[in-house]
């Protein structure tokens, strides 16, 4: 009672104080809506205009309510679509990727698992050079290894064939494999290679008994990463192959840039979601693991 | 029967020498502790055993084989580890099977190995559970078990207690002892806590800065220890160095050390040192425990008495005994009493020393002085 005075002012403060809270909240969420809105609208315009008609297109223009629906752009992208005189939609080109992306993804993933328990667990004079001179690859944009690309596959006659593309990735992806597993594997102790050691464990019966069950989240990592780095990378797609050979980012390259007449939104629309659908598709399966895994090894 | 053998080992690592010539050997079924502080080159020369570690020079042979350049998997050894290295992924079954697939030994031998050694350690219940789902002392037991199963030539540990909370370690000391006497193996086993050593070892190496000190058993290190280095790090609280000057009164060698306030006192020894170092400058060294508070009835018990008297400084009761730091010429020394009669803070204290187990060493290069035959 005597506190009354007391109490009431702090009530009030404490009031305040709540308002103040509540204020930079709404602040907060609606900076990040805009944000959000932002990067979600391409998106939204895309997926719409797949399903818009064409000429209803043409009306309204590209960025518009949709006022019409149709499920045809679809299959046209898929199977019947002509580019540069071919009519068979993307669909090969979408294999073509799949057929890139996967043996490339397993093979640089793997091999940069190896190079890392190399240059973690079994180190030699001169590693440490062999690690730095790796990591170099990381900082090296694509483009510099273009003509030097052009001269190796053109020695090994695999110019303008997926094994080609296979090649490259798996070379220019090492780097980063290397790295990620590399600074993984750096966490696991010592002992326990040394404990196999004692135990009659050699080189690779280590590397699949106990550096490999031990690697699942470095390696989730490493197969988003070079998932979705190869599946999007185009410059060498659309360098090293033509026509029925391109992965699909070349492919859609020439879709986008080959149309003669009237340009078919709602068809090109189609295609890119088709193009980017592994991708995502990979990002909402594995998403989380991936930030798990990358964070891994920092907190310990 | 597993012995084995070290002869002048040296290990560089660049330009660096973290082992100076080492000389060891362990004879059959003995239990051999290293020790010495941490960088003294204990664990490197357990690595070079194992064969973890390349050897620069010198020899080591595991009953009289030479395995300089063995494998570790084929120098028939087991190894426990500070951080017991089990394996994350494996159950603690297959931990302690891994190594048997690795030799391809059968099936059926493998399940009696299991069956053989978890029923010593008793870690039946925990063979399907995984390492993230065992407490330290459990994990502990399957390392051990997992070290077990081979009955290896040579078992090697490598401070295998340190990462365990005190009451725990105490309780697995004595396990490990235990083992020993059941299993008989020739053991090496690092370090760096001297209880641990003396009371496991049936011979103790202590090592400082990559040199072997001493080499020998428990009793001797302790109570004729090589020089000030083994004197001090063996034993807690640590023995008192106390600079003195030997003399000769009535036919009896006695030591004579300065007083706190000034005086002298004069402890007669009852014995004779080999040799008189120079200037004939010594120093006294006694552990904690062989001061006592002085009563006539002490020297009944314990004739070698010498009186001396001092302040007392600091008094620190543990419950079990009481440690009091007493003032002696410039320096402290520290006793380790009864706590029936006690030292009280500020009491002027007359102590009496038991002078049979006193050390004298020479203060020149700071070795033990022998006692002579008489």
């Amino acid at each position: 009672m005597v506190d009354a005075a007391y109490e009431a002012e702090y009530l009030a403060a404490a009031r305040t104080e709540a308002r103040r809270y509540a204020l930079g909240r709404i602040g907060v969420y609606a900076f990040l809506t805009v944000f959000a809105i932002i990067y979600l609208l391409p998106l939204f315009v895309v997926i719409a205009n797949s399903f818009r008609q064409l000429p209803e297109i043409t009306r309204n223009g590209l960025i518009a309510f949709p006022r019409s629906f149709s499920l045809e752009a679809w299959p046209r992208a898929w199977s019947h679509f002509c580019v540069g005189g071919a009519c068979e939609g993307i669909h090969r080109n979408f294999y073509n990727s799949l057929l890139m992306t996967i043996p490339a993804t397993i093979i640089s993933s793997l091999l940069g698992a190896l190079n890392g328990y190399v240059l973690s667990k079994w180190r030699f004079r001169g590693s440490e050079v062999l690690f730095v001179c790796m990591m170099l690859g990381v900082f090296m944009p694509g483009q510099i290894a273009l003509m030097p690309w052009a001269f190796v596959l053109g020695h090994l006659h695999i110019s303008n064939t997926l094994q080609g593309l296979v090649l490259i990735h798996c070379v220019q992806g090492l780097s980063f494999t290397t790295l990620f597993c590399r600074n993984y594997y750096i966490s696991i102790p010592d002992d326990l290679v040394k404990a196999a050691r004692i135990d009659g464990a050699g080189f690779w019966r280590i590397f699949y008994k106990i550096i490999l069950p031990l690697s699942p989240p470095i390696l989730i990592v490493t197969v988003i990463w070079q998932f979705t780095g190869i599946w999007n990378e185009y410059l060498f797609g659309v360098v090293f192959t033509d026509g029925a050979q391109q992965p699909i980012t070349a492919a859609l390259v020439a879709l986008a840039t080959s149309q003669m007449n009237a340009h078919a939104y709602d068809v090109t629309g189609a295609a890119v979601l088709i193009g980017a659908a592994p991708p995502l598709l990979i990002y909402f399966l594995g998403g989380k693991y991936f930030v798990r895994g990358l964070t891994q090894g920092a907190v310990k | 029967m597993a012995t084995l053998t070290v002869a002048r080992l040296r290990k560089r690592f660049a330009n660096v020498e973290v082992l100076k010539g080492i000389d060891l050997a362990a004879a059959h079924g003995e239990f051999v502790a290293l020790v010495g502080p941490s960088g003294c080159g204990k664990s490197t020369l357990l690595a070079m055993i194992a064969g973890l570690e390349s050897v620069s020079e010198g020899e080591i042979r595991i009953d009289g084989r030479l395995v300089n350049a063995v494998a570790p998997k084929d120098r028939d050894i087991a190894m426990v580890f500070q951080s017991y290295a089990l394996y994350p992924t494996m159950t603690a079954r297959q931990n302690m099977t891994f190594g048997m697939e690795s030799r391809g030994v059968p099936r059926a031998e493998q399940e009696a190995a299991i069956k053989r050694v978890a029923a010593l350690l008793q870690i039946e219940q925990l063979l399907h559970r995984k390492p993230g789902q065992l407490s330290g002392g459990q994990r502990q037991r399957v390392a051990m078990g997992r070290a077990l199963v081979r009955d290896p030539k040579l078992f090697l540990f490598d401070e295998p207690l340190s990462n365990l909370d005190a009451k725990l370690r105490v309780d697995m000391r004595t396990e490990i002892k235990k083992l020993h006497h059941k299993v008989g193996k020739t053991t090496i086993y690092v370090t760096h806590d001297q209880i641990e050593a003396m009371t496991l070892a049936t011979r103790i190496a202590v090592m400082h800065q990559g040199q072997l000190q001493q080499f020998d058993e428990p009793a001797v290190v302790y109570g004729q220890p090589a020089n000030m280095f083994v004197a001090g790090f063996m034993g807690s609280p640590s023995m008192n160095f106390i600079p003195a000057a030997l003399s000769e009164a009535e036919g009896v060698a006695t030591v004579e050390m300065a007083l706190f306030g000034g005086g002298v006192a004069r402890l007669p020894l009852p014995f004779r040192p080999a040799r008189a170092p120079a200037g004939n400058r010594v120093v006294l060294g006694v552990r904690p425990e062989h001061m006592f508070r002085y009563a006539d009835d002490l020297k009944l018990r314990k004739p070698a008495i010498a009186t001396f008297e001092a302040p007392v400084e600091v008094v620190e009761p543990t419950g079990a005994e009481t440690i009091a730091v007493l003032k002696l010429g410039e320096r402290d020394v520290t006793g380790r009493f009864d706590p029936d009669g006690a030292p009280r803070l500020g009491e002027h204290m007359k102590i009496g020393v038991d002078m049979a187990n006193v050390c004298l060493f020479d203060p020149s290069d700071e070795t033990l002085i022998p006692r002579a035959a008489n």
